[in-house]
């Protein structure tokens, strides 16, 4: 087992390295930094003045250790837009946006396994059918659109819930909805699929052979077999959630980090951008590296090897 | 004395469209071996399924009798089922390598029939557990029950299996070609083993299986099946001294037997498939293959009696040669 964590950590921490050194790359490939932030009317003269001041006439490699060293030490440098500490900016924004994914996540999961449980133990049953179907178009169905609907009924015509902003907890209600409704469709087929293949096994046919009561069955002995993939799936899904957000951060107007990256990518605003992806990143490898862990708790065939 | 377990006229359907168990009976007396014989896809394993309640979904069972001592298992509910299951009647499988969680442990999986049974605390069953893995022959009990499934070999597993049948001890164990997939070496363990539990603890043991080597070395009793059907039945001594259904007599030919068959010589086997039976089907399911078919065999075809306690299903007469 310690060996297996040990692997993974090795690994995770040769990734985030990757990503450091990508992100930073493509901040730079972007264009001529200096240009864009002196804006169109500058002179070139403004321009040197700007690549001087920035250390931006420096040699790539120099900037990009000088860049990780003040990382590494919790200085991710200055926005050019809001002329404040990046890591403050982050420090704000990203609670939001946590809250808003881990919020998301919960009500796809309570609501996905379930189903996906019920429509694997009723295979080929009408039941089966209607819950797919519902998938189906859970994942056809584009999330700005279903914001958009959820805000005229249940903020506009009902008024029920806030519409935008987070003044209370309320209004992160309607975006983890939208959020959860993206990722149930695949977390709701992986489970049944898991749970078709579980409920099939030898080993399931045992447990019947033991006069084992059907919840057990189900619940004990065939979710954990089917679990694992939906914990993989689950894992991804959370990054999707983190990173992905800016569409709902948008339409729902919550200051995340989605929102925050969508705006600095448009602005230019180089330092934002970079720790941006870094952040999201390590949060992305950082929650690989919990599901396969997790999965080594439920599978003792995967800590062995 | 009542037999333990007791089945006539069995009937199993796929969806209407295979029959799978024409009508089998048969009877396991209290300590008995009864073997259940026949190629793969005649039903066996179908027909001890049926008995248990264990059948897929869209399997349709029917039978004129099931009883299981004093229990109609006609009667009895999913619940009621489960309730006998693991506890008075228990049983294992062929495939010893996947009939066992592998994310639980040997010992969760063992103790949870005796918590479920017999309402023990988990002490209580580890160690009940452990004294099961010892009678079995599996040294050092206490690791391995803190071991998982791909810790062990196949005919550890299969030992562990025969361990959790006899958690709650029960009255009858239902032995689904348990050594089949094994090596031959550890097939003669597992068999040995089979015969001193079954002296020691008097269980009465239905054994499937389509070898006739163990047949001859662990039957009391021997039911034939063929497609579904009961072909003969009799004591092992009369089915091996005369035995009557011309494919009974086919698969003893089967048998190579040293220093009577020549190296250039073609071993026996009877030529042909089980065919697959439609609900409807009538009369002999191996006149196909049957080297002495008639036109009577087409037609339904009764048992008959070939000595007291033998019978078989054939228009030929007993002495046939």
């Amino acid at each position: 087992m310690l060996i297996f964590v040990f692997r993974r950590a090795v690994l995770a921490l040769l990734v985030c390295l990757t990503v450091l050194v990508v992100s930073f790359a493509l901040t730079r490939l972007s264009g001529d930094l200096a240009a864009s932030i002196a804006g169109p009317n500058a002179t070139a003269d403004d321009v040197a003045i700007i690549r001087k001041n920035y250390g931006l006439d420096r040699p790539l490699t120099q900037q990009f250790v000088d860049w990780a060293a003040a990382a590494a030490s919790g200085d991710l440098g200055r926005s050019y837009l809001y002329h404040a500490p990046v890591s403050g900016l982050i420090r704000v924004r990203l609670p939001v946006t946590l809250t808003l994914g881990l919020s998301g996540l919960a009500i796809a999961l309570v609501v996905a396994i379930p189903l996906g449980i019920l429509a694997a133990m009723r295979e080929g049953s009408a039941a089966d059918r209607a819950i797919m179907l519902v998938a189906l178009l859970g994942q056809a169905m584009p999330s700005f659109w279903l914001s958009l609907t959820l805000i005229i009924w249940f903020g506009l015509n009902l008024q029920w819930l806030p519409i935008s902003g987070i003044e209370s907890w309320q209004g992160y209600i309607l975006p983890a909805t939208v959020l959860a409704f993206s990722a149930i469709p695949a977390l709701m087929r992986l489970t049944r699929a898991g749970m078709v293949d579980a409920l099939s096994a030898d080993y399931i046919r045992t447990a019947r052979a033991k006069g084992l009561s059907r919840s057990k069955i189900v619940l004990k002995h065939a979710l954990r077999n089917a679990a694992m993939p939906v914990v993989s799936i689950a894992a991804v899904q959370l990054g999707f959630m983190l990173g992905g957000s800016i569409v709902i951060e948008t339409v729902f107007a919550l200051p995340g980090i989605g929102y925050l990256a969508w705006e600095s990518i448009s602005k230019n605003d180089f330092p934002v951008v970079q720790a941006v992806v870094m952040i999201l990143a390590l949060l992305y490898i950082g929650l690989t590296l919990l599901a396969d862990l997790m999965n080594a708790v439920l599978d003792p065939r995967l800590r062995a090897s | 004395m009542s037999p333990v377990l007791e089945v006539a006229n069995l009937r199993v359907d796929f969806s209407g469209r295979t029959a799978a168990v024409r009508g089998v009976s048969l009877k396991v007396q209290r300590g008995e071996t009864h073997c259940l014989v026949g190629e793969s896809g005649c039903g066996k394993s179908v027909s001890a399924l049926a008995v248990m309640g264990l059948l897929a979904r869209g399997a349709v069972r029917d039978a004129d009798v099931l009883r299981f001592q004093d229990t109609d298992l006609t009667r009895l509910s999913e619940r009621g089922m489960a309730r006998l299951r693991g506890d008075k009647m228990a049983m294992i499988f062929q495939e010893p390598m996947t009939s066992l969680n592998p994310a639980y442990t040997i010992g969760s999986q063992m103790a949870e029939v005796y918590e479920r049974h017999r309402g023990a605390g988990r002490r209580a069953a580890l160690d009940r557990a452990a004294e099961l893995l010892g009678r079995v022959g599996i040294t050092a009990p206490g690791m391995r029950l803190a071991q998982f499934p791909h810790q062990l070999s196949g005919g550890l597993r299969q030992r562990v299996m025969i361990a959790m049948a006899l958690m709650c001890d029960p009255e009858l164990l239902i032995a689904d070609e348990p050594t089949t997939a094994l090596d031959v070496t550890v097939q003669a363990q597992i068999l040995r083993l089979l015969q001193t539990l079954q002296r020691e603890l008097g269980l009465s043991l239905l054994l499937i299986t389509h070898d006739l080597g163990i047949v001859a070395r662990m039957a009391n009793q021997v039911s034939v099946m063929y497609a579904g059907e009961l072909v003969e039945s009799a004591t092992a001594e009369a089915l091996f001294a005369a035995p009557t259904h011309p494919y009974t007599r086919g698969l003893l030919a089967c048998i190579p037997i040293p220093g009577t068959v020549r190296r250039d010589e073609p071993l026996g086997s009877i030529p042909g498939t089980v065919p697959r039976i439609s609900p409807g089907f009538a009369g002999c399911g191996f006149r196909d293959r049957c080297t002495h078919a008639l036109p009577a065999c087409a037609q339904t075809v009764a048992l008959r009696s070939a000595a007291p306690g033998h019978a078989y299903r054939c228009v030929l007469p007993a002495e046939w040669t």
